[in-house]
Parts: C-alpha cells; sequence; structure tokens
C-alpha cells in the first residue's frame, strides 16, 4: 500500500477513499458489536430488576410453589413446571408431524408440489401469535370443551391426565397453540437437513433394495439426526418463551391443575398478565425473576443447539 | 411391476410386510403436511369469517367508542401500528445491513462466526423478556412511548435483516467484489456501488419478511405502549395503540362487540402479514434467480 508513490494530485482522492473504507469498517463493526451490547444490557436490566426478589428469596424462587401478593411471598415452581409441561407435551406432538413434513417436502412430493406447500407451512409461522391465540380462546378452546374433552375424559378418564373438567381454556389448548407454533420452524428446518442428505446414499439405498422408507430410516435419518436434535432444541426454545398466545388460551390459573384440561400458568404468560398490574415492587421483581429464569433457559436451548449444529459442520469439513 | 411377471423377484411375507410399512409411512408423512395446511386453512378461513363482518369504512377511519356503544373504528391502532413499525424500520434496517456488510467483508472467519452467533442467541430471545428490558431501559422514569416500543421491536428485527441480508451478500459473485477492486475502487466504495445495488432485491425482502414479523409482535409493546388514550396519537413520546394490543385485550373480553372488534382487528392484521410473507417469498425467489443469473 505505501509503496506507491504519493503525487499531489494523487493524494486526496485516495485519502479520502481510504477514510470512507475506515468510516465503513468502523461503522459497521460498531453494529455488530452493539449486538453483544444489547445482549448483555438485556442480561443486566433484566437481572438488575430482579435483584429484590433474588435477595429475597435466592434459589428458594426456583422450589416454591407461593405466589401471594398479599403476604409478598412468591416462588416459581408452578410456573416452571407449566412451561415445562406444556412445551413438552407440544414437542411429543408437533416433533413427529414436523419431521414428516420435512421428509414429505424432501423426498416424496411431487417437485410441483414441494415448493407451495413448502410455503404454506412456513405461512403458518407467519401468523401472528396473538392472532393464534385469539383463534385459540374462542373457535379452538370452545370446540375441545364441546367434543375433544368430554371423549377424553369418557375413555381414557381412568388416566389422571384426562380426568377433569371439560374447559375451553387450560394447558390443552396452549400445548395445541404451541404445537401450532413449533411445526412450521421444525419442519422448515428437517426439510433442509434432508435435503442436504448426498444424493447417491440415498441413491444408494434404493440400489440394494430397501424401500424408500428404509432408506429414509436408515440412511437419511442417521444422517442428520444431530441437525434434528438442533432443531428440536430450537422448536423448544420457541414454545417456552411465548407469552401472549399462551396467556390467552391457558387460563391463568394460580395453582397448578390435576389434568390437561384445568387451567395453569407459564413463565411468560405469568409476566405477560401481571408484570404492568404488580401490586407490590417485590412481585414486580419476581416477575422479572421469572424472566431471568426465560433467558437463561432460552440461552441454554439456543447456544447448545448452535454448538450442535457448528460440530456437524466441522465433522463434515464445511 | 407385478411380480409373477419378473422372474428375479420373489414375493415373500417378509418383503410383502416391508412394502407395506414403506407405504404407510409414506401415507403418513403425506397427511402431515395435509394436516398443517389444514389447520393454516382452517385459521385463516374462521379470521375471515368472523372478521369481515365487521369490516367497513369506519373501522379504518373512525376511533372506538366508548364501552357498550356501538360502532367505532380502530384507526388509533391502525395509524400506531404503522408508526411504530416504521420507526422500527427506520432504525433496525442500517443496522442489520451493517452486520450483514461487516460480516461479509471485514470480520475474520472467527469473528463472523462469533457475531452470527450472538444473532441468533438474540432472536432466540423470548419477546416477553425484550419487553421487560426495554421497559428497565426506557420506560422507567420516562413513562410509556411509542419510541420505546419502537426500540423493543427493532431489537425483534435486527437479527431477522442481518442474517438474510448477510445470505445474499455472500451470494454475490467473487468476480463482482474483484471487477470492483480491479478498477482501483477501495472495499467501501465496492461495497456501496457494485455489492449493495446487486443485493438491493434481497435486502427489501428480509426487511418486508422483518416488518411483517413485527407489525405481529405484542409482547414488546405490552409494557412499553398499552396505556393509551383513544384517540389518534402522532406524538412518538407518547404511547399509541397498536393492532397487536387491541386483539389481545380484546379476545379475553367478555363482550361479543369487543370480540367482534378483535376478529376484525386480526383480520387486518393477518392479510396484511400474509400478503407481505408472499410478497417477500416471491421477490426472495426473484433475486436468487437473478444473482444466479449474474454468475
Amino acid at each position: 500500500m505505501s509503496t506507491q508513490v504519493d503525487t499531489d494530485i494523487a493524494l486526496p482522492p485516495r485519502s479520502r477513499f481510504h477514510i470512507g473504507d475506515l468510516s465503513l469498517r468502523l461503522v459497521s463493526g460498531l453494529a455488530a458489536v452493539s449486538v453483544f451490547v444489547v445482549l448483555v444490557l438485556i442480561a443486566y436490566k433484566v437481572i438488575d430488576q430482579a435483584s429484590a426478589a433474588i435477595s429475597a428469596f435466592g434459589l428458594g424462587f426456583l422450589t416454591s410453589t407461593e405466589w401471594n401478593a398479599v403476604t409478598d411471598q412468591f416462588g416459581a415452581a408452578d410456573l416452571i413446571w407449566g412451561t415445562v409441561v406444556t412445551s413438552a407435551f407440544a414437542l411429543i406432538l408437533a416433533v413427529p408431524i414436523a419431521i414428516a413434513i420435512g421428509l414429505f417436502l424432501s423426498e416424496l412430493a411431487p417437485r410441483r408440489l414441494r415448493a407451495p406447500v413448502g410455503a404454506l407451512v412456513e405461512l403458518l409461522a407467519a401468523i401472528p401469535s396473538v392472532v393464534l391465540g385469539l383463534w385459540g380462546i374462542l373457535v379452538m378452546g370452545p370446540f375441545l370443551e364441546q367434543h375433544v374433552e368430554p371423549f377424553l375424559s369418557d375413555h381414557f378418564g381412568f388416566i389422571p391426565l384426562f380426568s377433569g373438567t371439560p374447559s375451553n381454556v387450560g394447558v390443552l389448548p396452549a400445548c395445541l397453540v404451541l404445537t401450532i407454533m413449533v411445526v412450521p420452524i421444525v419442519a422448515s428446518i428437517s426439510r433442509e437437513l434432508f435435503d442436504s442428505v448426498p444424493g447417491d446414499l440415498k441413491q444408494g439405498s434404493m440400489a440394494l433394495g430397501s424401500t424408500r422408507w428404509e432408506m429414509v430410516r436408515s440412511v437419511a435419518i442417521p444422517q442428520v439426526s444431530g441437525g434434528l436434535v438442533a432443531a428440536v432444541i430450537l422448536g423448544l426454545a420457541r414454545a417456552l418463551g411465548e407469552a401472549i398466545a399462551v396467556s390467552q388460551v391457558i387460563g391463568n390459573s394460580l395453582a397448578r391443575p390435576s389434568s390437561i384440561f384445568g387451567s395453569a400458568d407459564t413463565l411468560a404468560s405469568r409476566i405477560a398478565n401481571q408484570y404492568q398490574g404488580a401490586a407490590t415492587p417485590l412481585q414486580a421483581s419476581s416477575l422479572a425473576y421469572l424472566a431471568v429464569i426465560l433467558l437463561v433457559f432460552s440461552l441454554v436451548a439456543n447456544m447448545s443447539a448452535q454448538l450442535i449444529v457448528r460440530r456437524i459442520r466441522r465433522r463434515m469439513g464445511v | 411391476m407385478s411380480a409373477e411377471s419378473n422372474p428375479l423377484t420373489v414375493v415373500t411375507k417378509r418383503s410383502r410386510r416391508r412394502k407395506r410399512v414403506g407405504v404407510m409411512m409414506e401415507v403418513l408423512a403425506t397427511s402431515a403436511a395435509l394436516l398443517a395446511v389444514i389447520v393454516l386453512a382452517i385459521v385463516v378461513v374462521s379470521v375471515a369469517k368472523k372478521g369481515l363482518p365487521a369490516i367497513n369504512v369506519d373501522f379504518f377511519t373512525k376511533t372506538p367508542v366508548p364501552f357498550g356503544q356501538t360502532g367505532g373504528g380502530i384507526k388509533n391502532a391502525i395509524i400506531g401500528t404503522l408508526i411504530m413499525t416504521g420507526m422500527a424500520t427506520i432504525l433496525a434496517v442500517p443496522v442489520g445491513v451493517l452486520i450483514a456488510i461487516f460480516n461479509t467483508e471485514f470480520a475474520s472467519p472467527q469473528v463472523a462466526e462469533t457475531v452470527r452467533l450472538s444473532l441468533n442467541v438474540l432472536a432466540g430471545v423470548p419477546t416477553i423478556v425484550i419487553g421487560i428490558f426495554i421497559f428497565g431501559l426506557l420506560v422507567v422514569g420516562n413513562g410509556q412511548s411509542a419510541i420505546a416500543a419502537s426500540v423493543g421491536l427493532s431489537i425483534v428485527m435486527v437479527p431477522l435483516i442481518a442474517r438474510a441480508t448477510e445470505e445474499v451478500l455472500l451470494l454475490v459473485p467473487a468476480s463482482l467484489r474483484e471487477g470492483g477492486m480491479a478498477l482501483g475502487a477501495t472495499r467501501a466504495r465496492t461495497v456501496i456501488t457494485v455489492i449493495l445495488p446487486t443485493t438491493v432485491g434481497g435486502i427489501v425482502t428480509a426487511t418486508i419478511v422483518a416488518v411483517a414479523r413485527a407489525a405481529g409482535e405484542t409482547a414488546p409493546l405490552l409494557f412499553t405502549s398499552s396505556i393509551f388514550a383513544n384517540a389518534v396519537v402522532t406524538d412518538p413520546h407518547q404511547a399509541m395503540a397498536s393492532i397487536p394490543l387491541t386483539i389481545f385485550v380484546d379476545s379475553e373480553s367478555p363482550s361479543l362487540a369487543d370480540q367482534q372488534t378483535a376478529w376484525a382487528a386480526a383480520l387486518v392484521l393477518m392479510a396484511g402479514v400474509l400478503i407481505m410473507g408472499i410478497i417477500g417469498r416471491a421477490l426472495s425467489l426473484r433475486t436468487r434467480r437473478q444473482i444466479e443469473k449474474a454468475r
């Protein structure tokens, strides 16, 4: 760079360009750094708001089921339970469906159908959660109450999970709404994964006489199993953090329900419902404590999904 | 394909079972895709059916009426959503595009990978937590405002814009970049005069997708712009009504008139978001095709 002869004529434009280079590097670098800054600020601000609750309840907060604004006693155990149960049920329903959709789009569908069906599945993810929640509380909830829950309690009532009084809000509608949200995420990732399996592996398996399903089961799925785990974790993160739609359909009860027909609450939905109208500063702080738990959940989930993806990439030598 | 005509194919009980399992699995996978499409159709159709009866000119041009009266509209919420989403876009697009430029033009592979990782982490932060963060950062001491809400929405948008823009920047053929350099242009000049113009379609697409997402977000507004007047507010220092919050509040109301408003608002929001989603998809296909042609 500096070996060139600088003449008086060439200098001004040249140095101006260098300033341009430097400033673009600087400004874009600042933008990139701002991502870290925002992440640190989020953690700091949320922990800061939670500090009163953290010093009042400590880690006992995680195991206490108390939530009482009158006595100013708060604990997150019931909410962690609600979050884990709704997310787990949603994943149990969503993962097989989503992987099947990924397989359909990647291996089975006629070429002409792939793009439109794929687009429709992605549009499902574009529906705002508040609209899904509205539909959940006014259409799906009443339908579940009148048709599905009576059927479940009549035929499977011997299982305590299905033994409650039917209701239009509760754990079941929350699980179903979360399922609808998780399916498109996991489906589009698994489609990409199945598309990435080398064609000669697939064809080799078929040439050895396996049926298409045997090829999928013994070649495609083992090839991408790590990626599928990452996809499921990302779906889980989505389900854990959903506040709006869940708070619309879960019934927002303070206590743990005895069956999946009963009302409950999750970490995110409790924040959505009570943060604005918190009766005491300690309650507001406890709700921020819930946000800290949520933040930790989502960080752990996202980081582990990305570490898995990174490990796979390295193994594949990309 | 009939087994009898081919002497090499031996039909055993086992092979018949394998074939049956295979067909069953293919039917299951197809019905899973069908199920997703049906659920989408059910949601779209029921929102349209329940929302349409309340959609009229007044719904877009009048503000809400006091509880118990009939008529009125959600003009304030529509304007609020437009303003807040617009401000969030103005904040998020430059930041997102700059991050993408940094990652593709300046950062070493390790640094770029770290930035990507943190973008993914940011995208994974629950939006309700972003709401609490903005409340603590901007609302405490200043009160609710459309500005605070917009900053919250822009945090949702930046990772989407940055990741999508980076993808199109990476599609730009190296020959274009080298051509710019060979003409003696600096990196900055190459980026601004060669690379950005070829990828402008992709950046627009990324923006549309991010706007569609932000327009439907409720959680970042819940604590930052939820106590608002029933009148049209254009001062960004005050809280504004929004379509998502209108749906959220009215969906839990026992009043049928409120529920009707929620359905109609949901129809407006969903129509906007889905149309933007479809436009975004169509545009991104076109951009990809164009860039591939340029190769």
